[in-house]
C-alpha cells in the first residue's frame, strides 16, 4: 500500500499556485456582482442568518461563562452561593429559544418550498451516476437525445505527483455538462450501480443519485460561466475522482453546442461504417482507456481493482470473448457493460488498444464493423 | 475491612472469571483505550494522506478502509465501551449497591467484545480488504458492491449489539432494583440518570441495527433484495433503518457525557448543580426526540416535502433541551468558587466546544441549507466537535476525576493540565478549519482534493498529529499514577465532590456497600 515512488515524487513536485482559500459557503453571487442563482443566494442568506443568531447566543453564553470563570474563582476568595433552582428561569430559557427557532423555521420553510418547486422546466437532463463518472442525457421531445459520459480529465501523473497539478485539479472533466443561461433546467438524477450524489456548490444543487429511483432537482443559472462540483456520497474507491463541471452559456452558444453534439453522433455513426487505420484506432483507444478503464485496470494494464489486462488471457485470447467482456460486462463484479456506454467505434478502438498495448502485441485490429456484427450475434 | 471480605483471585483467572463490577469496569476502560489508540492510528493515516493534495501514502481503496474502520472502532470500540466501563465502576458506588444486578452477564458482555473487534480488525488482512463503505455502510455499496470481508463485519456488529444490549439490561436492572433505601429516583446522581435513559435507548435501537445487518446478510448470501432496487427492494430503506438506530446512537454516546459533566462542574464550582430536575427532564426530552429526527441525515435522498419539513422542525426542537443543559451548567458555575484542576478544564473545554458543535448542528438541521452542507467536511467538523470534544473530552475528565478514587493515587496535575491545553489546541487546529473547507465545497471521505483546500487540510493534519500525540501523554500520566502516583487517603479527594462514591475509602475495597448506606436528607447530586 505504501507508494514510496509517489512519495518521493511528491517531495520534488511543486504545487501549482493555490487558489484563494475560501472559508464560507458560495454566496450565490459572482465576483462581478451578478446573482448566479436566486436560490443559491437565498440559501446563503439563510445560512448566514442562522450563523449570526448562533454567534449572538454564543457570545452571550460564553461571555457569561468567561466572566464567571474570571470573577467566581476560589483564588479570589469568593464564597460559593448555594442556590440551585429557579423555575421561572428554567421556563424562560425553554420558551425563548423555542420562539427563536420558530423565527428560523419561517424563512427555512419558504426556501425549502422553492427547492422543491420542480414545475415548468424548459429543459430536462437525466443525470446518471456510475462508478466513477457521470452520464448526461438531454431529454428531447423529438427523441433526438444527446447523451454522453463525463469523466475526470485530470491525469494520473498529476494525481501521483509526477506532474505539476493544474488549476482545476480533480475538478475538470473531458466533456462538461452544458446548459443555457436563464433557463429553468430540471435534473432527473439516478444511478446505475451504487448511490452517488450530484453537487455543484455555486448553483446550490445537491441530490442523491440512487439506483432504481429518480430524484428531481432544478436550477436557473443567471450568470454565464463554469461551475464545478463533485460527487458527495461515498461510492467506492474513486469517489473522490468523479467531478461535475457545468458550463453555463448563452442560448445561441447552447444551440451551436447541441448541433455539434448531434453532428458528432452522426460522425461516429459514419465512422462505424468505415475501416480505420491501426494508428487511428490505437490513438482513439488510448483516450478511451484512460477515461474509462484506467481507474480499475491501471495505467499500464497492470490491474488493481480490476484484473490485469497486460498479458491477460482475455485480452490475448479470442476477440469475441474479449468483446463479450467489454460489451456485456461481467455480472456480479464491478466490470460494467460498456456496450451501452461507448459507441461501436470506441469499443473497437479500446479493444484494439488493449490487444496491442502493454506488451500484449497480438497484432489484432478490431473495426467498428466487427463490433456491430458481434453485437448482432 | 473484615476478614470475611474475599479479595480478587490471582492471575489471569481474576480477569477471565471476574463478576466484580470494578474489575469489569477496569477491563472495559483499558479495552476502550486500546481501541481509541487503534482508531486514532487509522485517523493518523487518513490525515497523513490528506496532508497534501495528490496521492502519497495509500491507495484510494485503502483510504476508504481507513475511514470506515476509524469510524466503526471509535464509535463502537472506544466511546461506547468506555462509558459502559465508567457505568460499571460508578453506578453501584453512586447508588449504594454492592455490585451490578447481573454480574455473570456483566462478565459475558465484556468478554465477547475483544473477539468481535479482533474479527473486525482481521478483515484488513483478508482478500479484497476491510470494509470500505464508511461507518454508515449504505447499501448497495455495502451489499452488492462490498468486499467479501463484509460478512465478518456483519458478525462483528451482531456481537457488539448483543454486548450492548446485555450491558444495558444490566444497568437498567441495577438502577431500578439496587438503589440504597432512601435513594429515590429524583435523588440519583445525574450520571446515573443519564445512563438509565441511555440504557433504554440502547435496548430500543440495537435490535434495529441487528435487523439492518441481517437484511444485508440476506441480500449478500441468500438472494433477497431488501436493499436492491433491481429485485424490488429499496436502497433508501437501508438508510431509514440505519438512522433509526444511528440517531439515537449519537445520544447514546453523548448522554452519559452530559452525566459526567453534571457531576464534575458542581464539584469544582463548590455549588450544587443548578436545575437538577430540569436536567433530568431535558435528558428525557432529548431521548424522546432522538427517535423522531433520524431522516435529517437524509435530506438529500429525495424525501417528499412533508417529510422534509417534519424532520426539520423536529430536529430544530432538540436545540431547546440541549440549550437548557448548557444554560444550567453555566448557571452552576455562576457565583460558585471555582478551581481549575484537570477534570474541570476538560469539562469547560467540553462545554465550549460541545456548544459550538450544537450550533453547527442547528445549522445542519435547516433542510434547505443542508443541501449545501450535506456530506461535506462541515459535517465532519460538526460531529467531531460533539464526538471528540463532547464524548472524549468528558470521558477524559471522568478519568482524571475518579482515577484517584479508584486507585488511591493521584495523577500528575501539571501533566494533566498540559494534556488539556495540548488537546484543546490540537483539537481546534484539526477540526475548526474543516468547517471552512466543508463550506467551500470539499466532500467528506475523499482521499485527494482540489488545490483550494490544500492549506486548511495541511493545518488540519498538523493539528491531528498534535492531538494524537497528546493522548500518549494521557496514557503515560495514567500509568504513572497507577504505579507510582502520590497516595491519597481522603474519602473526599475533591473538596466539592458530592455523592456516595466519595464516602468510600480511596481506593475502595474490592467489595463495597455490602450493607446499604443511609441516605441523608441532602440529595446526592
Amino acid at each position: 500500500m505504501l507508494n514510496a515512488r509517489a512519495l518521493a515524487a511528491a517531495a520534488l513536485t511543486p504545487l501549482a499556485a493555490n487558489a484563494q482559500n475560501q472559508i464560507n459557503m458560495p454566496t450565490g453571487v459572482s465576483d462581478a456582482g451578478v446573482v448566479i442563482t436566486e436560490l443559491g443566494a437565498e440559501i446563503y442568506g439563510l445560512h448566514m442568518l442562522i450563523f449570526w443568531i448562533s454567534v449572538a447566543i454564543g457570545v452571550g453564553v460564553f461571555g457569561i461563562m468567561l466572566y464567571s470563570i474570571y470573577a467566581h474563582r476560589k483564588s479570589r476568595g469568593v464564597k460559593p452561593s448555594q442556590f440551585h433552582e429557579h423555575t421561572g428561569v428554567e421556563i424562560a430559557w425553554t420558551v425563548i429559544p423555542f420562539f427563536i427557532l420558530v423565527a428560523m423555521a419561517v424563512p427555512a420553510t419558504s426556501t425549502l418550498l422553492e427547492v422543491y418547486d420542480n414545475d415548468d422546466a424548459e429543459l430536462s437532463i437525466l443525470v446518471t451516476g456510475y462508478q466513477w463518472k457521470w452520464k448526461y442525457e438531454y431529454l428531447d421531445a423529438d427523441g433526438e437525445n444527446i447523451s454522453f459520459f463525463s469523466n475526470l480529465a485530470t491525469s494520473q501523473e498529476q494525481i501521483y505527483n509526477t506532474d505539476v497539478k493544474g488549476e482545476n485539479y480533480l475538478l475538470e472533466v473531458d466533456q462538461p455538462l452544458v446548459i443555457p443561461v436563464d433557463t429553468k433546467v430540471r435534473f432527473l438524477i439516478t444511478a446505475s450501480d451504487v448511490i452517488h450524489s450530484w453537487w455543484v456548490p455555486e448553483i446550490a444543487v445537491k441530490r442523491d443519485a440512487i439506483p432504481g429511483f429518480i430524484n428531481e432537482a432544478w436550477t436557473r443559472v443567471l450568470a454565464e460561466g463554469v461551475y464545478r462540483g463533485q460527487c458527495t456520497e461515498l461510492c467506492g474507491s474513486y469517489h473522490g475522482f468523479m467531478p461535475v463541471e457545468v458550463h453555463v452559456v448563452s442560448q445561441d452558444e447552447f444551440d451551436d453546442w447541441t448541433a455539434s453534439k448531434r453532428g458528432a453522433a452522426v460522425a461516429d455513426a459514419t465512422l462505424a461504417t468505415q475501416e480505420l487505420s491501426v494508428d487511428d484506432l490505437m490513438a482513439r483507444g488510448a483516450d478511451i482507456y484512460n477515461a474509462s478503464c484506467l481507474a480499475c485496470h491501471g495505467a499500464k494494464g497492470e490491474g488493481g481493482l480490476g484484473n490485469a489486462i497486460a498479458g491477460s488471457a482475455i485480452a490475448m485470447g479470442g476477440v469475441d470473448s474479449h468483446l463479450n467482456v467489454i460489451v456485456n460486462g461481467v455480472a456480479g463484479t464491478a466490470m460494467q457493460a460498456f456496450g451501452a456506454q461507448l459507441s461501436d467505434v470506441d469499443v473497437a478502438a479500446v479493444t484494439t488498444y488493449q490487444r496491442n498495448a502493454f506488451g500484449n502485441n497480438t497484432g489484432d485490429v478490431v473495426q467498428a464493423s466487427d463490433v456491430v456484427s458481434y453485437k448482432e450475434g | 475491612m473484615g476478614d470475611h471480605h474475599h479479595g480478587p483471585a490471582k492471575g489471569l483467572s481474576r480477569w477471565l472469571y471476574t463478576t466484580n463490577h470494578k474489575d469489569i469496569g477496569t477491563m472495559y476502560l483499558w479495552f476502550s483505550f486500546a481501541m481509541f489508540l487503534l482508531g486514532g492510528a487509522f485517523a493518523m493515516i487518513i490525515r497523513a494522506e490528506l496532508f497534501q493534495p495528490g496521492m502519497q501514502l495509500v491507495e484510494p481503496g485503502f483510504f476508504n478502509q481507513m475511514t470506515t474502520l476509524h469510524g466503526l472502532i471509535m464509535v463502537f470500540g472506544a466511546i461506547m465501551p468506555s462509558f459502559v466501563g465508567l457505568a460499571n465502576w460508578l453506578i453501584p458506588m453512586m447508588i449504594g449497591a454492592p455490585d451490578m444486578a447481573l454480574p455473570r452477564m456483566n462478565n459475558w458482555s465484556f468478554w465477547i467484545l475483544p473477539p468481535a473487534f479482533l474479527m473486525l480488525a482481521s478483515t484488513l488482512l483478508m482478500e479484497g480488504g476491510a470494509p470500505a463503505f464508511g461507518w454508515t455502510f449504505y447499501a448497495p455499496l455495502s451489499t452488492t458492491y462490498a468486499p467479501p470481508s463484509v460478512t465478518f463485519f456483519i458478525f462483528a456488529i451482531h456481537i457488539l449489539g448483543v454486548s450492548s444490549i446485555m450491558g444495558s439490561i444490566n444497568i437498567i436492572a441495577t438502577v431500578m432494583n439496587m438503589r440504597a433505601p432512601g435513594m429515590s429516583y429524583m435523588k440519583m446522581p445525574l450520571f446515573v440518570w443519564t445512563w438509565l435513559i441511555t440504557a433504554f435507548l440502547l435496548v430500543a435501537v440495537m435490535p434495529v441495527l441487528a435487523g439492518a445487518v441481517t437484511m444485508m446478510l440476506m441480500d449478500i448470501h441468500f438472494g433477497t433484495s431488501f436493499f436492491s432496487a433491481a429485485g424490488g427492494g429499496d436502497p433508501v430503506l437501508f438508510q431509514h433503518i440505519f438512522w433509526f438506530f444511528g440517531h439515537p446512537e449519537v445520544y447514546i454516546i453523548i448522554l452519559p457525557a452530559f452525566g459526567v459533566i453534571s457531576q464534575i462542574i458542581p464539584a469544582f464550582s463548590r455549588k450544587p448543580l443548578f436545575g437538577y430536575a430540569s436536567m433530568v427532564y431535558a435528558t428525557a426530552a432529548i431521548a424522546f426526540l432522538s427517535f423522531i429526527v433520524w431522516a435529517h441525515h437524509m435530506y438529500t435522498v429525495g424525501m417528499p416535502l412533508a417529510g422534509e419539513l417534519f424532520f426539520m422542525y423536529a430536529t430544530m426542537l432538540i436545540a431547546v433541551p440541549t440549550g437548557v443543559k448548557v444554560f444550567n451548567w453555566v448557571t452552576t458555575m455562576w457565583r460558585g468558587a471555582m478551581t481549575f484542576e484537570t477534570p474541570m478544564l476538560f469539562s469547560i473545554g467540553f462545554l465550549v466546544l460541545f456548544t459550538i458543535g450544537g450550533f453547527t448542528g442547528l445549522m445542519l438541521s435547516i433542510a434547505p441549507a443542508d443541501f449545501q452542507y450535506h456530506d461535506t467536511y462541515f459535517v465532519v467538523a460538526h460531529f467531531h466537535y460533539v464526538m471528540v470534544a463532547g464524548a472524549v473530552f468528558s470521558m477524559t475528565a471522568a478519568i482524571y476525576f475518579w482515577l484517584p478514587k479508584w486507585t488511591g493515587r493521584m495523577y500528575n496535575e501539571t501533566m494533566g493540565k498540559v494534556h488539556f491545553w495540548v488537546s484543546f489546541i490540537g483539537f481546534n487546529i484539526t477540526f475548526f478549519p474543516q468547517h471552512f473547507v466543508g463550506l467551500a465545497g470539499m466532500p467528506r471521505r475523499i482521499p485527494d482534493y482540489a488545490l483550494q483546500f490544500a492549506d486548511f487540510n495541511m493545518m488540519s493534519s498538523i493539528g491531528a498529529f498534535i492531538y494524537g500525540a497528546s493522548q500518549l501523554l494521557f496514557l503515560y500520566n495514567v500509568i504513572a499514577a497507577i504505579t507510582s502516583g502520590k497516595r491519597v487517603t481522603d474519602e473526599k479527594i475533591w473538596d466539592g465532590a458530592e455523592g456516595l462514591e466519595w464516602t468510600l475509602p480511596s481506593p475502595p475495597p474490592y467489595h463495597t456497600f455490602e450493607v446499604p448506606p443511609t441516605i441523608e436528607e441532602q440529595p446526592a447530586h
